[in-house]
């Protein structure tokens, strides 16, 4: 069975990846996902805010209490010189991985300021990334904000990257656009090199005993597939550039699914965190099963096939199918 | 040669730098002033920084100086070139040992910051009592007087132990040489090679033992020949002075630095000639240059090599013109003829006389100086050159103080000033954390290696933890700067804080034309009519200059949050006009790129942003020709103060506690309780304020509060007739004070702000869930109000302790017998100290380990400890550090004793006091307050019979009478205490089966001299000693002590389940025999804000890390396990609870794998001692037998 993919220029053995996740920072991890056989390595994303943060909050804790006292002028040596607060740790993660496995491997970077998004992808690719994730993850609290600013943002910040490395460039987008497919579309035009669909918000819960607000992970289910089926598949024949599936594949049907809707490269991230790495290889093996059972002979040539413009029935991705569905919670 | 730096540091890295290059081994243990040198030599050794024979010394921490100088003696006998660092009591725990390396002739280099040995009190500061203290070991003693020298006599120490076998004890004045920062010529590794060479080294590697060559050492002699054998090695000692001397001279070759091992500086033909060692020599160095210019016939000489006293170098190195002389000791020795230094000359004189070696025949007198860092000024020196002048002066005085008893004192001129005026002078009033100090250490590293010019800083610190004031002293001038004493004239005063306008006199040290920088909220327009008119005098009448900043408003606006201190340092470059302007903004630039680079480009930008924005934002003041203010500075306590506090304490409070007489005090350093209620130090910038609509009254923010600034009262509905007007009140919500008043009330002027009172409140509003019971408020506004109310609030009777429910809302009715200590805000220890007091405090007597408990609990000068209406409170007292646990146990067995005397008595005299009395008295139920209240009541009733009856034996029951009510003893101290030095004897109380009360406040590191590791540190965190996370399981030491069996053990986290720690502190006081209580302490050490200590000790406990447990050997009797386990087995992953906390982070970031490893480790570690105490909670023992009973 012919699984070979191209994606973000990469030639990859199947479709099935590692999505972002922590699995990436356990160099054990690493090896069993290549040993799995994921086609790359998509790291956990390196988030700006969270190293700024980081850096002005523990020079806080380190330097509030420190000179107070005639018998205590620091609480931690001098060697506090020696913390690596800035990028440094993620940069030799993606060294290690390299060296850990020949997969290729795919850095994810959320930045927060232009400065930020340049200096970080440089260094990424320096350090050895063969591709790029644009972690798009932002949330427009503020009434002020539109929602063209918002994607005025994206778009510079997707193009001023694309501009600054020279490995290729995915953006990993939220499905809150008022229209996802003409933004995507526009996207393109920045000359990225794919998109991935979707980033997952964290969401928040309330705790009704404390009054209080819970931010606890949770992880995905394959009902979050569907959203994802539909924009790719509204967008497959419109778009040249790759798309990449992320959040609700969590089976072999899932990663068929997804193909026929349109994805080049299928990232799993919940079920590898439930299961284990070697979840990917069931999914994978799952797939090709399938596939032999059904005389396909490539990915290629499933990919898109139930797309809105082959599949029969495209108005069930349109409107029309909310209204159905709806209709038939009648109780 | 390559060429030297020149570099500026204090006189611990100095020392440090050199010992770390020419040693091999290095053992230590913390202890102030000297840990830093310790630190410093394993922060070396962790980077993987060699010696000079190529490879990195192996550095140790051992369980105390006793272990350090044991695991020394074992290193130098196995051949290696071995050192530590050491002072004061610490130094004491090494003279055994040192009498046995003496002994031996083993090379070897003890560097001292010499420090204050406690006698009436402790002190941290500097003198030679210690060092004075081993003189008759047998250890050669090497005295520097500056940051250059003890750089270079660690050198020149160490090459002379290697050449005589003698061992050197090398010293300098604690804090004023080991932490004063200074330019130095720094000495490279071909310096340290050319002075200790292979040769030497060879020597002592050849005499090791070792299997290969067998020798032994350490034998048992007897009285044949132990005597003979002790004389053998005077040959040594005679050949000393003479090496070192050569050494000198060696050294002097190498570097252009010439020293004497007695040095003589001033007029060839001086009269007059004082004797000095230390710091001093080069302040009286100082004045005697000036005193030579206006044509005095004065000198000084310094004593560098003060054992083995070499006569014949003495008297050589005076003038022969000498005709007065001056011996100045900077320790004391009650009884004796003199003072040791005094002693020595003395008979030095007498022996060269004897010997015909000297025709000199001079008057000697002694003075003693500078206790515990005492300031010793140049003032001071002319004093005693004034005295030495007189036809008849006093044979044995003091200076620096005012000696109205005793009439030993000289007379000072405080106005006497030589400093030059090309040498200038700042100072900067902050708080600790604010950065004055990093700011200021900074800008004399720039000043001093950017420029030619010398610089000294010099850093005085707060008694307080909480809201502590940092003095800088910071000197910069064309010489070497030798005034080793505080500024007295500055040019240049910066006042980092507004609310220090009111409360400190800063300008009194401004001298004429000085400038002033004030950082405060008012414009330039508006701040003359905020001053005080002492401070608006000063500006007026020293035509001053006068600068203001909102360095806050700046702070905030370029992302710094509160940190002033890159913007304060920038104004200080800005109008100081030291360097010229735009060079200084570039090195300021340069620095924060260099603090800050490897931390973070965030921190660096933020940095350079403060320091543009700064610039903008400095305003020159016009000052007004008249003063326009109308307030004036209030006084530091209330007139209501009690007259000691009055005229002793609120003068220390001010600063000014030098000018206090010796009569102030008392004769043996008992002080008063209950003081801290004096000191309102305001210091919290937001209070809590209460909402009576919503709280449920659950007293937990009373009973978390570490400074009793929050408390509750229940009362009766008519005492609010007379409560102020916004007095807060609602009915009591529980059914055992039905129709009761309930008030929560803050102390606003006592509280510090930390927050923690509102983070354990549970009540929320329901419709604004952000809003609680207690939230914070800015405390300005509220101040007075408040006050008032506080003050109606401790006017309320107190509840009837017989009738409050002994559980965490009970408790907090009783009244807390400690407040307001100097403990750091959010301090995690001192609300268990506070619950003992609720609990216990009438009848406890508290020994104290040394340690941050005893800081906050005794430093001067107001102490927390206080009594109840009845008068009755805890006694406290510290001894040791080491000693604590048999100190404690010395005071059971004393009441005890008495108790069992009164009982005695009772039954001898029963008839005359009638019998039903006496039975009650010997019967007396005392396990609640009620039957201590009935057994009070009774004694007193006992105490009037006796006085009626009159006899010796009744006045002597009498003295005793009260041991009848049952006193509670309780041994209190931290981790460091409890698992490493005082381990020994804590081990061998709770085996004694007396019945006292351990309580180890377990912060998990040394929390009061830094955070160094101590085996109470847990696997991947990190602690100094332990940079890159400790890698040994902490001790068991709840485990350790259940093995006894007998004794009562329970392990509590207060922020976890209040409800347990209470239960636990009963268990523990009420069982008859020994207990201990493992509370988890959170701390500033830990690295993160202390508002979030609950939060952190719910995941210790839910992680298993902490896990909660009570250990009551009764339990065996009802036949049911001895354990009993209070928290579930571990919910959540150790990395949950370890991630929010610096120490471990750290140790994550500087290197995520090795963290990973550590981390992992712990976890089995936490699952594995779960495990065991699961299994131990389900063991139940067979009941005692008959014959056990």
């Amino acid at each position: 069975m012919d699984l070979t993919t191209q994606y973000l220029g990469l030639n990859l053995s199947s479709p099935i990846m590692a999505g972002a996740s922590p699995l990436a920072t356990d160099m054990d991890m690493v090896r069993r996902l290549e040993d799995a056989g994921t086609s790359a390595i998509v790291m956990h994303s390196l988030f700006e805010e969270q190293i700024t943060r980081e850096q002005l909050g523990t020079l806080q804790d380190l330097e509030l209490h420190a000179e107070s006292s005639a018998e205590a002028t620091n609480f931690y040596l001098p060697a506090a010189d020696e913390f690596r607060m800035g990028p440094d740790n993620y940069l030799e993660t993606i060294r290690k991985i390299k060296a850990a496995v020949k997969v290729p491997v795919i850095a994810s970077l959320n930045g927060t300021t232009a400065r930020g998004w340049l200096n970080y992808a440089k260094e990424m690719e320096k350090a050895g990334a063969d591709a790029l994730e644009l972690n798009v993850y932002y949330l427009p609290t503020s009434p002020m904000e539109t929602g063209d600013a918002v994607e005025k943002r994206t778009l510079e910040i997707a193009h001023a990257v694309k501009s600054a490395v020279t490995i290729p460039v995915a953006v990993k987008l939220s499905p809150f656009f008022s229209s996802p497919a003409h933004f995507i579309k526009v996207l393109e035009g920045t000359g990225v090199d794919g998109v991935v669909m979707f980033n997952r918000f964290y969401q928040p819960d309330i705790d009704i005993e404390e009054l209080d607000v819970l931010s606890d992970l949770n992880l995905s289910n394959p009902s979050e597939l569907r959203l994802r089926l539909r924009w790719m598949a509204i967008l497959y024949s419109h778009i040249a550039m790759p798309m990449a599936v992320s959040g609700g594949v969590h089976s072999a049907e899932d990663a068929i699914k997804a193909t026929m809707a349109g994805a080049t490269a299928i990232q799993m991230t919940s079920a590898l965190l439930r299961h284990g790495p070697e979840r990917l290889k069931m999914v994978r093996e799952g797939m090709v099963k399938w596939m032999e059972e059904k005389e396909y002979e490539s990915v290629a040539q499933m990919r898109g096939s139930m797309s809105l413009m082959r599949c029969p029935d495209p108005t069930a991705f349109e409107r029309a199918n909310y209204m159905r569905v709806l209709n038939g919670w009648k109780i | 040669m390559a060429e030297r730096r020149m570099v500026t540091l204090d006189g611990n890295e100095a020392t440090a730098s050199v010992a770390h290059r020419t040693n091999e081994v290095i053992a230590i243990y913390p202890i102030t002033p000297s840990s830093n040198m310790g630190e410093f030599s394993d922060e070396w050794s962790a980077q993987g920084k060699k010696n000079i024979w190529n490879t990195v010394p192996s550095v140790v921490e051992m369980q105390s100086e006793a272990g350090a100088a044991g695991a020394v003696h074992g290193a130098l006998q196995a051949g290696s070139l071995t050192t530590s660092f050491t002072a004061s009591q610490g130094l004491l725990l090494f003279i055994p040992i040192m009498y046995k390396i003496a002994g031996e002739l083993t090379p070897f280099v003890l560097h001292v910051t010499a420090r204050t040995v406690a006698t009436h009190a402790l002190s941290i500061f500097g003198d030679h009592s210690d060092v004075m203290g081993c003189r008759q070991t047998g250890f050669a003693m090497l005295s520097s007087d500056s940051v250059q020298q003890a750089h270079d006599f660690a050198l020149i120490s160490q090459a002379s132990t290697l050449r005589s076998r003698v061992p050197f004890m090398h010293y300098f004045d604690g804090f004023r040489t080991s932490h004063e920062v200074s330019k130095i010529e720094l000495l490279n590794d071909e310096d340290l090679r050319m002075m200790v060479t292979d040769d030497l080294v060879e020597a002592h590697r050849k005499r090791a033992l070792t299997p290969d060559a067998p020798q032994i050492r350490g034998t048992a002699q007897n009285p044949d020949v132990f005597f003979q054998a002790r004389e053998a090695a005077n040959g040594y000692y005679a050949a000393t002075p003479a090496i070192v001397q050569a050494e000198m001279d060696k050294f002097a070759k190498l570097t252009g630095r010439q020293y004497q091992l007695f040095e003589y500086f001033g007029a060839p033909d001086a009269e007059r000639v004082v004797i000095v060692m230390g710091s001093g020599a080069d302040v009286t160095h100082e004045y005697v240059e000036w005193a030579m210019a206006k044509g005095e016939k004065v000198g000084v000489l310094k004593v560098r090599l003060f054992r083995p006293f070499s006569i014949e170098h003495f008297v050589n190195a005076l003038p022969s013109t000498v005709k007065k002389i001056a011996v100045l000791d900077r320790c004391k020795e009650p009884g004796a003829l003199g003072d040791p230094l005094y002693m020595d000359v003395v008979t030095a004189f007498r022996q060269a006389k004897d010997a015909g070696t000297t025709t000199l025949n001079p008057t000697v007198i002694a003075g003693r100086y500078g206790l515990s860092s005492k300031e010793f000024t140049p003032a001071m020196v002319k004093a005693v050159y004034d005295e030495l002048a007189k036809d008849a002066p006093k044979v044995h005085f003091t200076v620096g103080i005012i000696d109205d008893v005793t009439h030993t004192s000289l007379p000072v001129d405080d106005a006497f000033d030589i400093e030059k005026d090309d040498v200038k002078r700042a100072m900067f009033f902050g708080l600790g954390s604010d950065g004055t100090v990093g700011a200021n250490k900074n800008s004399i590293k720039i000043i001093a290696e950017e420029t030619p010019n010398y610089g000294q800083g010099y850093f005085v610190y707060d008694s307080k933890k909480a809201g502590a004031v940092t003095i800088s002293h910071l000197r910069f001038g064309p010489r070497r700067i030798r005034s080793a004493y505080l500024i007295k004239q500055a040019n240049f005063i910066a006042c980092h804080q507004t609310s220090f306008l009111e409360k400190y006199d800063m300008l009194c040290n401004a001298g004429q034309g000085a400038t002033f920088l004030l950082n405060t909220p008012y414009s330039k327009d508006e701040v003359w009519n905020t001053l005080p008119k002492e401070v608006q005098q000063s500006l007026i009448d020293k035509k001053m200059k006068f600068y203001v900043i909102d360095a806050y408003e700046v702070a905030k606006a370029t992302g710094m949050g509160v940190r002033i201190n890159t913007i304060m340092q920038t104004c200080f470059f800005a109008i100081s006009g030291v360097l010229p302007r735009e060079e200084a903004i570039e090195q300021i630039k340069k620095a924060i790129k260099k603090t800050y680079g490897k931390k973070g480009d965030a921190v660096v930008q933020k940095n350079y942003a403060a320091v543009d924005h700064t610039l903008a934002h400095l305003y020159e003041v016009t000052v007004p020709a008249t003063v326009t203010s109308t307030y004036a500075m209030p006084p530091f306590v209330s007139e209501l103060a009690p007259e000691f506090t009055k005229r002793v304490q609120a003068v220390m409070m001010a600063g000014k506690g030098d000018l206090l007489p010796v009569s102030a005090f008392p004769v043996d350093g008992t002080w008063p309780v209950g003081t801290t209620k004096w000191e309102k130090r305001n210091i919290a910038l937001d209070i809590p304020v209460w909402d009576n609509s919503i709280c449920i009254q659950c007293n937990k923010c009373a009973m978390i509060c570490p400074h009793a600034a929050i408390r509750p009262k229940v009362y009766d509905p008519a005492e609010l007739s007379k409560a102020p007007e916004t007095f807060k009140s609602v009915d009591y919500k529980g059914a055992e004070f039905k129709g009761m008043k309930y008030t929560i009330q803050v102390a606003p002027e006592d509280c510090t702000g930390c927050g923690i009172c509102v983070s354990v409140c549970p009540a929320k509003d329901k419709s604004n869930p952000k809003h609680k019971a207690i939230d914070m408020a800015p405390q300005m506004p509220l101040r007075e109000a408040e006050a008032k109310n506080y003050a109606f609030f401790l006017d309320l009777p107190e509840a009837d302790r017989t009738t409050l429910k002994l559980d965490v809302k009970g408790t907090q009715f009783m009244e807390p017998l400690f407040e307001y200590s100097g403990a750091c805000a959010g301090c995690g220890e001192t609300p268990y100290i506070k619950l003992l007091t609720q609990l216990f405090g009438d009848r406890a007597l508290i020994a104290n380990a040394t340690g941050c408990s005893s800081i906050y609990g005794g430093n001067l000068p107001t102490t927390p400890y206080t009594t109840n209406r009845e008068g009755r409170g805890p006694a406290w007292c510290n001894s040791l550090f080491e000693d604590n646990a048999e100190f404690g146990f010395g005071m059971r067995l004393s009441i005890d004793k008495n108790q069992e005397q009164a009982l005695e008595l009772l039954h001898r005299m029963g008839s005359s006091l009638g019998d039903e009395l006496v039975a009650g008295l010997v019967n007396a139920d005392q396990t609640t307050e009620a039957g201590i209240r009935a057994q009070r009541e009774r004694v007193a009733e006992l105490k009037k019979k006796l006085q009626a009856l009159g006899t010796a034996e009744a006045k002597w029951l009498e003295l005793i009478a009260d041991y009848l009510v049952k006193k509670s003893v309780w041994i209190v101290g931290g981790d460091g205490w409890a698992y490493d030095i005082g381990y020994g004897g804590l081990d061998h109380v709770i085996a004694q089966g007396r019945n006292v009360n351990i309580l180890v406040l377990d912060t998990e590191v040394y929390s009061n001299t830094g955070g160094q590791a101590s085996k109470s540190t847990p696997i991947g965190a990190a602690a100094k000693f332990a940079m890159a996370g400790k890698s040994q399981p902490k001790k068991d030491m709840a485990m350790i002590a259940m093995a006894y069996g007998n004794v009562y053990v329970a392990k509590v986290a207060m922020g976890s389940r209040d409800a347990q720690t209470v239960k636990a502190f009963q268990e523990a006081e009420s069982f008859d025999g020994p207990s201990i209580i493992l509370a988890y302490s959170h701390c500033i050490a830990h690295g993160y804000d202390l508002v979030q200590g609950c939060e952190q000790q719910k995941l210790a406990v839910d992680s298993g890390h902490w896990p909660l447990f009570r250990f009551d050997p009764r339990r065996i009797e009802q036949g049911e396990a001895p354990l009993q386990m209070d928290s579930p087995a571990p919910k959540i992953s150790l990395g949950t609870y370890v991630r929010n906390e610096t120490r471990y982070r750290m140790v994550e970031q500087m290197n995520p794998e090795h963290f990973r490893h550590l981390l992992a480790t712990a976890q089995r570690e936490v699952t594995n001692r779960f495990a065991t105490y699961e299994n131990m909670a389900k063991l139940t023992m067979p009941v005692k037998t008959a014959d056990e009973k």
